[in-house]
């Protein structure tokens, strides 16, 4: 079966697109061959043997999505991939938007609906949770600098300072807080989002929704090892049944569809676990899922094209991922091909 | 005398490595520290454990009771056991 991947930027903040693609390649009932999509001609996914079979350039989400769909009708044209799995956030609304059309063409994918999308929001989760029974570190959204003066009387400093969309900075004190809400609300708008500040471990769990409620698959992670841009360098699975419940809650209480990362901080006085965040794709640890027992690209691709699948609950415990970069040799007409032509065959690349 | 429960779901090896699954956490014994664990583990009084740890090695009694009451505050600590 042919399938198109995108986020195979496998860089010092990973997409998720080369572990997705290393569970599919995994898959015993699948025969997977890949087109990678790729946004910039040296996104290593392109290039590292066993991965993409072979690679197109597509357009950035920023160019619109008629451009967009233009470029996978192309690419279809030429390889009649089954599947496209988009594996990055920026890209999810317009894929989302181009379902239907995606799908005259004969394309499945397993995207989350807009509602979905809408109420995990980083706007939208603390309303989701409160009604939920979720915990949830207190936040207020502030549109205006006039607004961060509210700080003082309903917070204890340090207090996150969030994005709308990404970007999050801890502030000690209000002058660091108009740092942070300056740079945030120049790169992704307003409103900002000032949030409770909880103290404690981060664990994460990767999920599958299959959009009626029922959570197919779950793994949850404690962060080991993080780098300065908060992102898991390595991992270990626990068995927390507690920690799984509460996700399986949420995706009922969503009805999720597709692949999702709930982001946790267990309070180190109480031990209570809040919420901070619902990445609506699945996130570049995945792998550590495969891993543990649970195939959930594999999972999700089956959703996709249709088939049922009953929910997997068993994982194996102390299984750990640790991720590691590696420098990766290649000659100047491999770069070549996707630097002139936007694709590149690769087959001949050894494993 | 005392007596100590360790949970259930933790896993001991030999060597001395303790890992906490719903946790994630991990931690590492000395070799008198492991088989002082594993002790607890098996249920011994703290007497017995005073008994054996003198015997078997050259310490006093009364340097060891102070060692293994630090000990035993430290695993409380990571809840790793807890007192009957």
């Amino acid at each position: 079966m042919k399938i198109a991947v995108t986020g195979i930027n496998n860089v010092d903040s990973p997409g998720p697109g080369v572990p997705v693609i290393r569970g599919l390649k995994d898959s015993e009932s699948i025969n997977a061959e890949i087109i990678g999509l790729s946004y910039d001609t040296l996104e290593p996914g392109g290039y590292m043997p066993g991965i993409t079979d072979k690679v197109y350039l597509i357009p950035y989400p920023s160019g619109g999505i008629e451009n967009t769909f233009e470029r996978i009708s192309f690419i279809h044209s030429k390889e009649k991939f089954n599947v496209l799995i988009p594996t990055l956030d920026s890209e999810l609304y317009g894929f989302l938007k181009l379902t239907d059309r995606l799908s005259s063409l004969g394309i499945k994918t397993f995207l989350p609906t807009f509602d979905n999308l809408n109420l995990r929001a980083k706007d939208k989760l603390f309303d989701f949770c409160t009604a939920n029974n979720i915990k949830v570190p207190k936040n207020i959204l502030v549109s205006g600098t006039n607004d961060l003066h509210r700080i003082s009387s309903e917070f204890e400093y340090p207090v996150v300072v969030k994005g709308i969309f990404y970007d999050a900075y801890i502030a000690n004190n209000l002058e660091e807080v108009q740092s942070a809400f300056k740079k945030l609300a120049s790169r992704w708008g307003l409103p900002i989002i000032i949030q409770e500040f909880i103290k404690g471990d981060e664990y994460n769990v990767v999920a599958l929704g299959d959009g009626s409620g029922e959570t197919i698959a779950a793994v949850p992670m404690k962060k080991t090892y993080i780098t300065d841009k908060g992102k898991a360098w390595a991992g270990i699975t626990i068995d927390d049944e507690y920690l799984l419940n509460l996700v399986r809650h949420a995706v009922e209480r969503l009805k999720w569809k597709s692949g999702a990362e709930f982001e946790f901080i267990k309070d180190g006085e109480t031990n209570q676990y809040y919420l901070v965040e619902i990445n609506p794709r699945l996130p570049a640890w995945v792998y550590l899922a495969v891993g543990a027992g649970q195939n959930i690209p594999e999972a999700l691709l089956k959703l996709a094209i249709g088939e049922k699948i009953k929910p997997m609950t068993e994982y194996k415990t102390g299984t750990i991922f640790i991720r590691y970069s590696w420098d990766l040799i290649t000659d100047i007409k491999t770069f070549e091909s996707l630097a002139v032509k936007g694709e590149k065959d690769n087959k001949s690349l050894k494993n | 005398m005392a007596k100590f429960s360790v949970p259930s779901n933790l896993a001991v090896s030999e060597s001395g490595f303790l890992f906490v699954p719903s946790s994630g956490e991990t931690f590492t014994l000395n070799e008198i520290g492991s088989e002082i664990f594993m002790m607890l583990k098996k249920g011994s009084e703290d007497k017995e454990i005073f008994e054996t740890v003198v015997d078997n090695y050259d310490i006093d009694l009364y340097t060891f009771e102070k060692d293994f009451s630090d000990f035993i505050t430290q695993l409380k600590n990571y809840k790793l056991i807890k007192e009957l």
